[in-house]
């Protein structure tokens, strides 16, 4: 029973939610709205278990003097620093919170993302070259839509924006399209062996 | 070790500083390059420039710190449209970063635009739950919001009051950067209510929303900061996304450049190589 359970009562929800989706109509209509009521709530608590594990992992790495662990002891003090200001002094402009939120995390956090563009300079000197025709074509692609998708590209040559347009349009959005249609019947195949208690392994955490 | 080879493994240090010479450089003294607008771009403009004033659309922030200097200043063009042509934005966040960064667009744009709050804009604050939460607004807004970020009830705030569900709203725009973002948006909102579906989103994840573009499942996209640049172009204000393209254009032009010296010198020390084997 302690395995039978939970594959009944994934059924029993799963299939609740797609007739609900499908037949919006009583009992089913108010049925999915109940689960996804429940959901939303049961989704605000899973930020309580993110900080959870967040504080678990870095402790550990902490007692085990990983490599790095004085980061870790960082991490630790930001997020108690943010929840303790956040909780006791609240989170309205003028709080040390919200000074805090727009002066250390948000630069820290986009000076992380634009590191980006340094690395795909020095990536992209080190290891984009033309070695055979495919990786070539996709070079060309590249150095295309890279001129072509900014001002000045336009005042090189006023059809790369074209260009650029046509890889984005057509070859791009005939891959993007292939891989969408994997990944939907990916997830539609994995979703009904869930459902149908095929699929097991989320039960016992291998 | 020959002149290739030097070129070849030249320190990464340089490749940084030449970009960061590249970034600063145009941001401090702007070049000022002419702004083309795409299709995609001038399809969401269109979107919004039909819709009779007094129309409400719903406005997703969905998108954390790490992509606010690209999306950001998407969120400013399109509130000033909105508020110039008599728009009502009603302003959510299915991610928790996400409101702050609403807080501030309006900041902005209603301080510029003269606008009020309730009769001309409202804010729902964040919800969790993503698609889930989705669905519950094709219900009823209020089912998933039953108070404003501010604490206030739905029913007292003139703007919600004719807003029941997507029935009511003309267009649901998307500030997206990953998931919840514009592929739930476009399963829910679009494909389950039929309701028009736009957004803005980072360059790097622009070229997968292409297929839905072309399906007519979205009515158009910002993608990246050059997106902004577009629709600010559109609106006739430049801010942010246009003061960017500057610094955006020269960093391009290095990184081809520097993919340009790489194969070259990859070629050149490949011919040499060759040519060295065929004497020896």
């Amino acid at each position: 029973m302690k395995r039978q359970a939970p594959l009944i009562i994934t059924f029993l929800a799963g299939f609740a939610m797609i007739l609900g989706y499908f037949i919006p109509h009583e009992p089913f209509g108010s049925l999915q709205q109940i689960l996804n009521t429940w959901y939303m709530v049961v989704a605000a608590f899973a930020m309580i278990l993110g900080v959870g594990n967040l504080v678990k992992l870095h402790s550990a790495k902490i007692r085990r003097r990983s490599p790095g662990f004085g980061y870790s002891y960082v991490l630790l003090a930001g997020l108690a620093a943010m929840a303790l200001f956040g909780i006791t002094r609240g989170i309205e402009p003028g709080t040390v919170f919200y000074w805090m939120w727009w002066n250390m995390h948000v630069p820290m956090s986009s000076t992380m993302f634009s590191l980006l563009a340094f690395f795909v300079a020095s990536a992209s000197y080190r290891a984009f070259r033309a070695r055979n025709v495919e990786a070539a074509l996709l070079l060309i692609a590249g150095i295309l839509v890279m001129i072509g998708r900014v001002p000045l590209g336009d005042m090189i040559w006023s059809r790369f924006p074209d260009v650029a347009d046509w890889i984005m349009n057509v070859p791009n959005a005939a891959g993007q399209r292939a891989i969408l249609i994997g990944i939907a019947l990916g997830v539609v195949s994995t979703s009904l062996r869930l459902l149908l208690g095929i699929e097991r392994t989320y039960l016992t955490g291998d | 070790m020959g002149f290739a080879d030097r070129i070849r493994e030249i320190d990464r240090r340089i490749i940084f500083l030449v970009v960061a010479l590249a970034i600063i450089i145009p941001l401090l003294i702007p070049i000022g390059f002419p702004i083309q607008v795409s299709p995609s771009v001038r399809d969401l403009y269109n979107a919004l420039e039909s819709l009779p004033p007094g129309s409400k659309i719903l406005m997703s922030f969905d998108y954390g710190a790490s992509t606010y200097p690209e999306i950001y200043p998407m969120s400013l063009a399109l509130l000033r449209h909105c508020f110039r042509r008599g728009v009502k934005p009603i302003i959510m966040g299915l991610w928790p970063e996400g409101i702050p960064f609403a807080e501030r667009a309006l900041q902005v744009t209603v301080e510029e635009e003269g606008k009020v709050y309730g009769e001309d804009y409202a804010n729902l604050g964040f919800k969790a739950g993503g698609i889930v939460v989705m669905q519950a607004l094709g219900r009823s807004f209020e089912e998933a919001f039953p108070v404003d970020a501010y604490g206030t009830p739905l029913s007292d705030i003139p703007v919600m009051q004719s807003v029941r569900n997507y029935d009511n709203v003309a267009i649901v725009i998307d500030f997206s950067a990953g998931d919840p973002g514009i592929p739930a948006w476009i399963m829910i909102a679009q494909g389950r209510f039929g309701k028009p579906v736009g957004g803005g989103c980072t360059a790097v994840s622009a070229p997968q929303f292409f297929p839905y573009l072309q399906a007519g499942q979205l009515v158009g996209l910002m993608g990246g900061m050059k997106g902004a640049a577009e629709y600010e172009t559109l609106i006739r204000t430049r801010d942010l996304g246009s003061a960017g393209m500057d610094a955006q254009s020269i960093a391009h032009a290095v990184i081809v450049l520097f993919i340009v010296i790489g194969n070259a010198t990859f070629f050149l020390g490949r011919w040499s190589s060759r040519r060295n084997k065929g004497t020896s």
